[in-house]
């Protein structure tokens, strides 16, 4: 049984903060729930996945985030409790959504999860998601660990269906990703959504004159809001002494045992400000009444910091508030309890003695590599050998942006899920380089389609090569529209992508075996010979080989050796494969192996040098 | 306050997160106040894999500079490397086989020598436990079992007050059947040393 639906209440579980979210929906009577997937969000999606597998709550993995959420809101607006979960730049995808949906509301509870990644664990930026918040008038819920996330969930979902509107629900990695012992509470069962829609246009159809009388009613909503806040139990202080330290989030811990620490237990009042909008002013003003000064501890932006004192300016408070600065809370990264003693210990005058350090010496760098028998580095061999030299490489989101690691070198531009397509357009437009784009399989039906038909709409000159693995490989192998293989082995796709580029008005496409060198190359080399300009796509089809074993259980039968005819030329090593060591010993003599253990038997190298061979593995 | 601080490292398919897992499991069982932390995603693709577990009377999942009681490293580069986060006072538990990563194995970086690596780790700490965890794994029946091996070790020497029988228990009950007698077998190993 999954451990998710244990039924026996009061039971303590060691749950990771996104399993604490997906029961805490389960206890609060959600039936529907979309995602696309993203670090450090994905266990909610995955968990709730499984879980659909056995009862008849319905989830689905959307196509991206705005899917999610517009999909998410026809089931809330129909009365049904759901669920949408995104990492934090999802939400940017799903803004467009977001910023109208709180005009609109929902009728059955709906919670929005949104994970932040301070220090960019798995990310292209580290914003700040609060201001979201802020920005679409919806109510936002921090916790700082498992248990207060499933908390959270179940207030959550009961904010919103008393509020009818949809309440955002902010983690950070560290709540995502810890795990306490959360205790579990009644869970009823766990039925199929029963929505009924009701027709309304004139409150559920956003034309301007809608728009703006909907607008008036999000201002009243959030008058309400802020008498919810005022008295809500996640909105607490703790301790009666006059040093203050106002937090939130993770960052609490964080407080609390920098205070122990410290010995200042007596001396300090925390402020913990769990529902942080609309923001509780009353509470805020009471607490910098009582406080001779505060010490804003948050991660990343001075949110809580510039909103209190703009409270303490209109309750007309002179007393010093800080945050961020040199001694203090950086604003870039995720912070620690390190940080945090340091920083209290400078605002409040205490003598701390420095953290020990141990001498630390230099050790060599492992960044993350594609895994060996990956596809994707076939294709960047291939292209790599034939193109221009002066090619510009636009790049996407994915485990394929590894290839911007030496020696593939294959990455030159991104910002972000599908900006390999629109911008390779944008660089056809402006400057006289070739261009080879890549995109894989789930961000192409993310967000790479539209720019595909913006492409070829405008006339822009370049090659995409989509990299299908078959799979959403980063995230944790989660299915796409696309997807040809299962664990049953063989499928139709839903949607082949090459319909899709065809459909889209494309009229040069190839779809190629990356693991086939030779003939990749011949066709390729055709395709860029070719006389037509404009946009040309490589569908470069293989699956990912950790889904192949995983997933579809597929046996390996060989693996390959460098053998005595090696005559260290070192071509090999120019396909950056993990299981290829090279080694020099300190006399200087050179050699190249493969480990065996590591070997995937995809062949690639063996194609590539005649002294490679195959043989049976062990 | 009375705690227990361990960071745990190793790379990417070594089993760093499964013990890290094991150990809150066990901590849970054993009645302490248990927080784990574990960083997924991009950093499993044979790059470093980072984790800690932090038992009694502390809030805070992760482990800041200078701060962990014990290192539980899985490869002894990643040892020196996590190194920032102990102390004069820590104890060190690593396994001595080296896993060359991709820069050195494409002639890019070069792998110091281990033991004079493994010397200055020992000559800063408090305690330092090396061994083969390669070897006993193998012996037990799965180079895959270095995790249990690793752990035995924890169990024998961590002074952590959660009795070894307990762990017994969560290898029976949480890791997967087929591997069960390898891993009891890899973690007696470990506890034997």
């Amino acid at each position: 049984m999954n451990h998710l639906l244990e039924r026996e209440t009061g039971k303590k579980l060691l749950l990771l903060g996104n399993e604490a979210i997906i029961r805490g929906g389960l206890e609060a009577g959600v039936r529907f729930a979309t995602a696309y997937p993203g670090t450090p969000s994905t266990e909610i999606a995955d968990g709730f996945y499984h879980i659909s597998l056995q009862e008849p709550l319905y989830f689905e993995y959307s196509v991206n985030e705005k899917v999610a959420l517009e999909t998410a809101a026809g089931a809330a607006i129909s009365g049904v409790r759901t669920l949408c979960c995104m990492k934090h730049v999802g939400l940017n995808v799903a803004a467009d959504a977001l910023m109208t949906l709180a005009y609109v509301g929902v009728k059955g509870g709906m919670v929005i999860v949104t994970a932040d990644d301070p220090s960019l664990h798995s990310s292209q930026n580290e914003q700040d998601n609060r201001y979201y918040a802020r920005l679409s008038g919806l109510p936002m819920l921090e916790p700082a660990d498992p248990q207060m996330a499933k908390e959270m969930t179940i207030a959550g979902i009961e904010l919103s269906e008393i509020n009818q509107i949809p309440v955002l629900l902010r983690t950070t990695t560290r709540v995502n990703h810890s795990r306490c012992a959360v205790t579990l509470g009644d869970l009823p069962e766990i039925k199929a959504p029963e929505g009924n829609f009701e027709k309304d246009p004139f409150n559920l159809v956003v034309v301007p004159m809608v728009g703006r009388q909907l607008h008036l009613r999000l201002l009243e909503k959030k008058k309400k809001l802020q008498e919810e806040s005022e008295k809500s139990p996640f909105n607490f202080t703790e301790g009666t002494g006059k040093w203050g330290i106002v937090t939130s989030g993770v960052s609490y811990n964080y407080v609390l045992d920098a205070v122990e620490d410290l010995g200042i237990k007596d001396k300090v009042t925390i402020f913990y400000i769990g529902m942080s909008h609309p923001f509780p002013t009353q509470i805020a003003t009471d607490f910098l009444n009582k406080v001779e000064s505060v010490l804003v501890v948050e991660e990343l932006e001075p949110y809580l910091e510039e909103t209190l004192k703009v409270t303490a300016f209109e309750a007309s408070i002179e007393k010093e508030i800080a945050g961020k600065g040199d001694n203090l809370i950086p604003r870039h990264f995720e912070i620690d309890p390190g940080i945090v003693k340091k920083a209290i210990s400078n605002f409040f005058n205490l003598e701390s003695p420095p953290a020990e350090t141990l001498s630390v010496s230099e050790v060599p760098s492992r960044p993350p590599n594609l895994c060996p028998g990956c596809p994707h580095r076939a294709t960047y061999y291939i292209i790599k050998k034939i193109v221009n030299p002066e090619t510009i490489y636009p790049t996407d989101i994915g485990c394929y942006t590894l290839g911007v690691l030496p020696p593939l070198s294959m990455a030159d531009f991104l910002i972000c899920m599908g900006s390999s397509v629109s911008s390779a357009g944008g660089f056809s437009k402006a400057q006289k380089k070739p261009i080879v784009a890549f995109i894989g399989d789930s961000t192409f039906f993310h967000s790479g389609i539209t720019g595909l038909i913006n492409a070829v709409t405008n006339d822009h000159n370049f090659v995409l090569v989509i990299l299908d693995n078959g799979t959403t490989a980063m995230t944790g192998h989660q299915p796409h529209p696309g997807v040809e293989f299962g664990p049953q082995g063989k499928i139709e796709p839903k949607v082949k992508i090459e319909d899709v580029v065809k459909g889209c008005g494309v009229k040069s496409v190839a779809v190629i075996n990356p693991l086939q060198i030779k003939k990749s190359t011949e066709t390729i080399q055709k395709l860029l010979d070719s006389d037509s300009r404009g946009v040309k796509v490589i569908i470069a089809k293989s699956p990912c080989p950790l889904y192949e074993r995983r997933v579809m259980g597929k046996k390996q039968k060989i693996v390959f050796e460098i053998t005595d005819e090696c005559d260290l030329c070192k071509d090999c090593l120019e396909l950056a494969c993990p299981a290829i060591f090279y080694e020099k010993a300190r006399e200087g003599e050179e050699r190249i192996f493969i480990n065996e253990t590591l070997c995937s038997g995809c062949s690639v190298c063996a194609q590539v040098c005649t002294a490679i061979k195959a043989k049976k593995k062990n | 306050m009375s705690s227990w601080r361990i960071f745990c490292t190793g790379v990417g398919g070594q089993g760093t997160l499964l013990a890290t897992y094991l150990i809150g499991e066990a901590a849970l069982k054993a009645g302490l106040p248990v927080m784990v932390s574990e960083i997924h995603g991009m950093a499993q693709r044979g790059g470093v894999v980072e984790s800690a577990v932090v038992m009694g009377d502390r809030k805070s999942p992760i482990i800041s500079d200078g701060e962990a009681d014990i290192l539980l490293a899985f490869e002894p580069s990643e040892a020196m490397r996590a190194l920032r986060k102990c102390n004069s006072e820590t104890l060190v538990i690593s396994n001595i086989v080296p896993l060359i990563p991709f820069t050195v194995s494409s002639g890019k970086e070069s792998y110091p020598e281990v033991d004079k690596l493994l010397d200055s780790i020992r000559n800063q700490v408090r305690r330092f436990i090396g061994f083969n965890a390669l070897e006993l794994a193998r012996k037990a029946g799965s180079e895959l079992s270095q995790n249990m091996v690793i752990l035995g070790v924890l169990f024998k020497h961590g002074g952590l007050p959660i009795d070894a029988e307990i762990m017994r228990d969560m290898i029976r009950t949480k890791t997967k059947k087929a591997f069960l007698d390898v891993n009891l077998r890899a973690f007696e190993l470990g506890y034997s040393l």
